[in-house]
């Protein structure tokens, strides 16, 4: 369940901003992400941000993965 | 797509298939519990590539599938009243209830309108005052909180005509009460991962704890599937059951504060009715008094009689992981995704739906 | 001229007779002045004859219009049997209250079209409804064209070993449309592909006249066309996903939706069926026609599976492609 997609947020007004995902831009609720900053990724669900993607974790997942398939 | 097509990298996962053959001996029972999940371990074949010792069951964790017939049969009376705007998710618009399905309501000169998002029915509200938006508020924990938002937007935008119908069901206790039910014996399960962004990983230690079931909170890319279960054949393999994030990306420990507050600061659980399972204590979610002038159910209290199943509809035995769709007899025959029986064949991720579109078992 | 279109300027009379005079210099051809019943010509050869009609909600969409679509639709139509189009017949059924800015707007992208397909419109109707009675405007199009000697084009003329081309992204036309759906407002940078092909398709066929089939995806998207040639041909087809040309931006809305860009209409777009040893002259022509540039081989036709397409995934897994069923339906799960 629960399609949610990374999308980048390129401004924001109140609770509101506008989220781009190459190009596809709409505007979304930040109420359930008050801590979202322009530059962010944030997971898009129905037109809300339910969390924001943490850039190092995501680095860390990636590094870990290479490790893991490379020693195999 | 950033975030994405990392995790769809076929290198990647063409070696983490390598290292989970490598590493698998025990024969063992995984489910993933969330119909997107099913969705994307079908799109990507990926029961095909994994090795046959590891044996996938698809759970209840569609939204769609579990809403009661009484429910949308509700619904559907809602959306026959005058001067009334039914708005959905698109998920719900061909779902059959006890006699009809919103679509056929639409059909016949309801006014059903599909939104994106709470803030389209928010937008409509505004944009229809005469006439009363209802909002019929399905999904797990990943949704309710944008609903609880869209309640709260309209109290302070003061729209008193926007009314929403909770249907909105939580993870955690429908996972107890399938595993209480003993029908199934699961090693492993694979967490929803959006579900998960909202309420985080903790809720889920009772499974590792009290079951001794290996946990992977999961991302939805095969990526992100095939980490989950690499992480759940280790747990296996080496008998220490516990509770992993590997959608690391997307879920912190402790979930969204923010989202929970919402969340709780407008529904309160109670009870609810899941389709082909049953009545399952504190497994939903409804609107607190506070709220109760937003609430559809209150403002609209509409009668419906108990909805009988389909007859030969296994909906249920394939939401509790006890039967594969192909066991049913309806499946393919009588219940196709033009026709369907019953809520697993017309929801996008409905386990019966899913083995239909991608072809599972079609003796090719 | 009043602002908006009245039942009377459908009822035969002088308000009718000032709108369609109002149309004249647009889409003027010897043919049409006439404006007698019947549009009478000369053909000579094997006759195409195809009619659509065109109902799409918005009217006005990212890259055209109703009036454009109503053009091309039934100009590819033609094209997809070979044929060069000649003629088009026009009936508007237009719903009271509907803005003359707008009508002239609809005719202008018709002429626009016509135009740019070599096309002429040479017979109309127009109707007024009632409100509530149609959505703004419904268009109609009949269209006739010549078949050339020695092209036989037909879904069920695929056979294994025949490759199978796209012609560029997928996917554009269905997302501009819904881009503008009220419920689901989102904004698109790429407009809908609607195009005329004939051009395309008589570059193919210079290229080669050996072509079995030619479709183009519209409503139900690339997934139906494949599954038509495959059920007609009494074949399979297997593609690779990983070759399936898509613009991100297409991509990206489709995630976002949770849509499946198979599923999603083209209007400017055709599928083909073309035996291998042709297969990289045709490729290599379309390449050159403006509405080919991202042209693609995506798999073949096979032996195996008759009746069903069968996609490669990125994984190396492989997945049966079927049939959308019912609407296109955006979910949340």
């Amino acid at each position: 369940m629960c399609l949610a997609i990374p999308a980048l947020i390129k401004s924001i007004e109140g609770q509101q901003a506008v989220a781009d995902i190459e190009g596809v831009t709409r505007e979304i609720s930040l109420q359930l992400t008050p801590e979202a900053k322009v530059g962010d990724y944030v997971l898009l669900h129905t037109g809300y941000a339910i969390g924001v993607i943490d850039a190092e974790e995501a680095e860390e997942t990636l590094k870990l993965l290479r490790e893991m398939t490379e020693a195999g | 797509m950033k975030y994405v097509n990392e995790y769809r990298d076929p290198e990647l996962g063409k070696k983490l298939l390598e290292r989970i053959r490598r590493n698998s001996r025990k024969h063992i029972r995984l489910m993933e519990f969330c119909g997107g999940h099913t969705v994307a371990i079908f799109k990507h074949g990926l029961r095909q590539l994994l090795p046959s010792n590891i044996e996938m069951l698809s759970g209840p964790g569609c939204p769609v599938c579990v809403t009661a017939s009484m429910d949308l049969d509700r619904a559907i009376a809602m959306a026959k009243l005058p001067d009334v705007i039914i708005t959905s998710f698109g998920d719900m618009v061909r779902v059959p209830g006890s006699r009809s399905s919103l679509q056929k309501a639409k059909a016949e000169g309801a006014d059903v309108r599909i939104v994106y998002s709470a803030q389209d029915a928010l937008k409509m509200a505004k944009e229809n005052p005469d006439k009363a938006i209802i909002f019929i508020g399905i999904g797990f924990e990943t949704t309710a909180p944008t609903i609880a938002a869209s309640i709260l937007q309209a109290e302070q935008e003061e729209i008193k005509n926007y009314f929403v119908l909770s249907l909105h069901k939580t993870c955690p206790p429908i996972m107890k009460a399938i595993l209480d039910l003993g029908e199934v014996k699961l090693d492993g399960i694979i967490c929803p991962g959006h579900v998960s962004a909202v309420i985080g990983s903790r809720p889920y230690q009772f499974l590792a704890d009290d079951y001794q079931i290996a946990c992977a909170v999961s991302g939805f890319e095969p990526v992100d599937i095939l980490l989950a279960v690499d992480s759940l054949v280790e747990q296996i393999e080496s008998g220490q059951p516990k509770v992993e994030i590997t959608y690391r990306r997307g879920v912190k420990e402790g979930g969204n504060p923010a989202a929970l507050k919402l969340m709780d600061a407008v529904f309160e659980v109670g009870s609810a009715d899941w389709r082909g399972i049953g009545v399952v204590p504190e497994s939903g979610l409804q609107i607190r008094k506070r709220y109760e002038g937003f609430d559809a159910a209150k403002r609209f209290d509409i009668k419906v009689s108990t909805a009988k199943e389909p007859k030969g509809c296994i909906c249920g035995a394939v939401l509790r992981g006890v039967s594969t769709p192909l066991e049913c007899k309806l499946f393919r025959r009588l219940c196709t995704p033009e026709n369907p029986i019953g809520p697993c064949m017309v929801s996008s991720e409905g386990s019966c739906a899913t083995y239909y579109q991608y072809g599972e078992g079609s003796g090719r | 001229m009043e602002d908006k279109i009245l039942l009377a300027h459908g009822s035969g009379g002088k308000l009718m007779h000032d709108l369609i005079e109002s149309f004249m210099p647009e889409l003027a051809n010897p043919i049409l002045e006439k404006l007698d019943d019947s549009a009478v010509f000369d053909v000579s050869g094997r006759l195409a004859f195809t009619t659509d009609s065109y109902t799409v909600n918005p009217i006005f969409f990212p890259g055209g219009d109703i009036g454009r679509l109503a053009v091309c639709g039934t100009v590819n139509d033609l094209a997809m049997s070979g044929a060069k189009p000649l003629y088009l017949s026009l009936a508007f059924i237009i719903e009271e209250g509907l803005a003359v800015a707008d009508l002239k707007k609809i005719v202008g992208s018709i002429a626009e079209a016509a135009g740019e397909a070599g096309v002429k419109i040479v017979t109309g109707d127009t109707k007024v409804v009632n409100r509530g009675s149609a959505d703004k405007i419904f268009i109609n199009t009949a269209g006739v064209g010549i078949v050339p000697e020695g092209v036989n084009i037909s879904a069920a003329k695929a056979r294994p070993g025949d490759k199978v081309i796209i012609s560029g992204n997928i996917g554009d036309h269905g997302i501009a449309v819904l881009s503008k759906r009220e419920g689901l407002k989102f904004h698109t940078p790429v407009p809908s592909d609607c195009a005329p092909l004939n051009g395309l398709v008589a570059d193919i066929l210079a290229a080669s006249k050996d072509i079995h089939s030619l479709r183009d995806p519209t409503r139900g998207g690339l997934a139906v066309t494949l599954n038509d040639f495959a059920r007609q041909s009494k074949a399979g087809i297997r593609i690779d996903e990983d070759t399936i040309p898509m613009n991100k931006a297409v991509m990206a809305a489709c995630e976002l939706l949770g849509l499946d860009p198979l599923h999603i209409a083209n209007e400017g777009k055709l599928a083909a069926a073309v035996p291998v040893e042709n297969a990289e002259r045709v490729l290599a022509a379309m390449k050159r026609n403006k509405y080919g540039r991202d042209a693609a081989i995506i798999g073949e036709v096979v032996k195996e599976h008759p009746g069903q397409v069968v996609m490669k995934t990125s994984l190396g897994a492989s997945r049966i492609i079927d049939m959308p069923v019912g609407e296109l339906l955006p979910r949340i799960c």
